[in-house]
């Protein structure tokens, strides 16, 4: 497939060949949804959040090729209603306290719920009983607020060379594991610096003592969405 | 014109969100003039009459709240859960993952720093019996409009309450609306 033009809501957007229909937005500054997505690593596609509709299909735009002539739906009141569901179900799946999390503010999750206004779960809770690690001395992984991006997973294994991190089972037993014999992360050679700690788009994975060097209402979402600014990790995070 | 009558009530919260309602400060001005309060911790009415709005703070914890809540739901035209705990348990609901037998024991038995040398939890027949789960208040009775925050901001209930004096349906702006 050579190089080509698609539209993305009616707007021209270049791609050259292999690109995605996001690698090709995010080249032209379009936002498309995204969670499991980021631009240094491959894609994982299993957030859906990216999905778009491309020649009439929903296709997660994030795995999904461009190719010339396609037409690309973003930001409808359709898809908006479908990603505040894919929303609200990541948030009664996990155990979600907004209040008293470390990435408040900083959290693309809680950020992309703000940028589609959810103002409820809508569906019953969820409340699973998942495990906090906190024997490593600079990193505690609360697995409560983990969305099963693989993003960790990726960054330990693909920059890292570590692979301290994977998913394991399946469905809704799916659940992130640390790679040690013991399973804890005090046991792994994860270190301050590695690029794993710096990829989560949730306070899943928590660096000690700097949670809260930025005061709750100062925070990265807290006056501007999302797709304005960008999934990012804030200065103070990285 | 009569004025309109608004009831509000905290189940497992912990007043916060009462505190930001009375943040509008002098909005409460405002309010006097066009409506009553009826049950309220503002009032100390014990029993909710018919009202226009609902407020509710907090989830659902025990046998009483389910009451207060359901006598809420059949006397107020339109309930708004305020605040985090209503919308999702809040920090009330972290016991869902321990049983509450547990719970029961870490409060009045073993808990650092207890004394209770009668080695017996709370039986009182007054006392409400604790559910096993605290739950959000729209998973037992319909919700009308949802403010979240903890507390949500003054600016966000003003909103809400303003939007539904003039008739509107309450909305929120991107700074109104927080989950933190
Ligand atoms: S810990 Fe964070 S980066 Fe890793 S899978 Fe969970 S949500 Fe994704
Ligand atoms: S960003 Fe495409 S599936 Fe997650």
């Amino acid at each position: 497939m050579a190089d080509g033009t698609i539209t993305i809501d009616g707007q021209t957007v270049p791609f050259t060949e292999g690109q995605t229909i996001m690698q090709a937005a995010e080249a032209a500054g379009v936002y498309i949804a995204h969670l499991c997505h980021h631009p240094e690593f491959r894609p994982h596609g299993s957030c859906k959040l990216c999905t778009v509709k491309a020649g009439g299909r929903h296709v997660a735009a994030c795995t999904a090729p461009a190719s010339d002539g396609l037409e690309v739906e973003n930001e409808s009141e359709e898809l908006a209603a479908g990603r505040r569901a894919l929303l609200q179900l990541l948030f009664v799946e996990g155990n979600h306290y907004c209040p008293f999390c470390e990435r408040s503010g900083n959290c693309q999750l809680q950020a992309l719920a703000y940028r589609y206004g959810m103002v409820e779960p809508h569906f019953p809770h969820f409340y699973p009983q998942r495990e906090v690690d906190a024997s490593h001395p600079d990193v505690v992984l609360e697995r409560n607020r983990c969305i099963l991006c693989a993003l960790c997973v990726r960054a330990s294994r693909d920059v890292d060379g570590k692979h301290v991190f994977d998913i394991v089972g399946r469905g809704i037993h799916a659940r992130l594991a640390v790679n040690s014999a013991s399973g804890r992360l005090a046991d792994t050679d994860l270190a301050p610096g590695d690029r794993a700690l710096e990829v989560c788009p949730v306070g899943a994975i928590i660096v000690r003592g700097r949670g809260f060097a930025v005061p709750i209402g100062e925070r990265l979402y807290d006056h501007r969405p999302i797709n304005e600014i960008g999934n990012r990790v804030p200065e103070s995070e990285q | 014109m009569s004025k309109i009558r608004i009831a509000t009530t905290s189940l497992a919260g912990c007043f916060g969100c009462h505190m930001s309602i009375l943040d509008i400060d002098e909005k409460l001005f405002d309010l006097a003039a066009v409506a009553e309060f009826d049950r309220s911790p503002i009032t100390d009415i014990k029993q909710c009459g018919p009202c226009d709005i609902g407020i509710v703070e907090g989830g659902v914890c025990n046998a009483e709240n389910v009451e207060v809540l359901r006598e809420f739901r059949r006397h107020c035209k339109v309930l708004i859960a305020c605040g985090a705990c209503a919308i999702t348990g809040g920090i009330p609901a972290l016991r869902n993952g321990v049983p509450l037998v547990e719970c029961m024991a870490e409060a009045y038995l073993d808990g650092i720093g207890t004394e209770n040398p009668s080695r017996t939890v709370p039986n009182d027949p007054e006392l409400p019996l604790l559910l096993n789960r605290v739950h959000p208040i729209q998973e037992v009775v319909r919700i009308d409009h949802f403010l979240p925050g903890c507390p949500p901001p003054a600016e966000a209930i003003w909103q809400a309450i303003s939007d539904l004096l003039a008739g509107r349906e309450p909305t929120l702006s991107y700074t109104q609306l927080h989950y933190d």
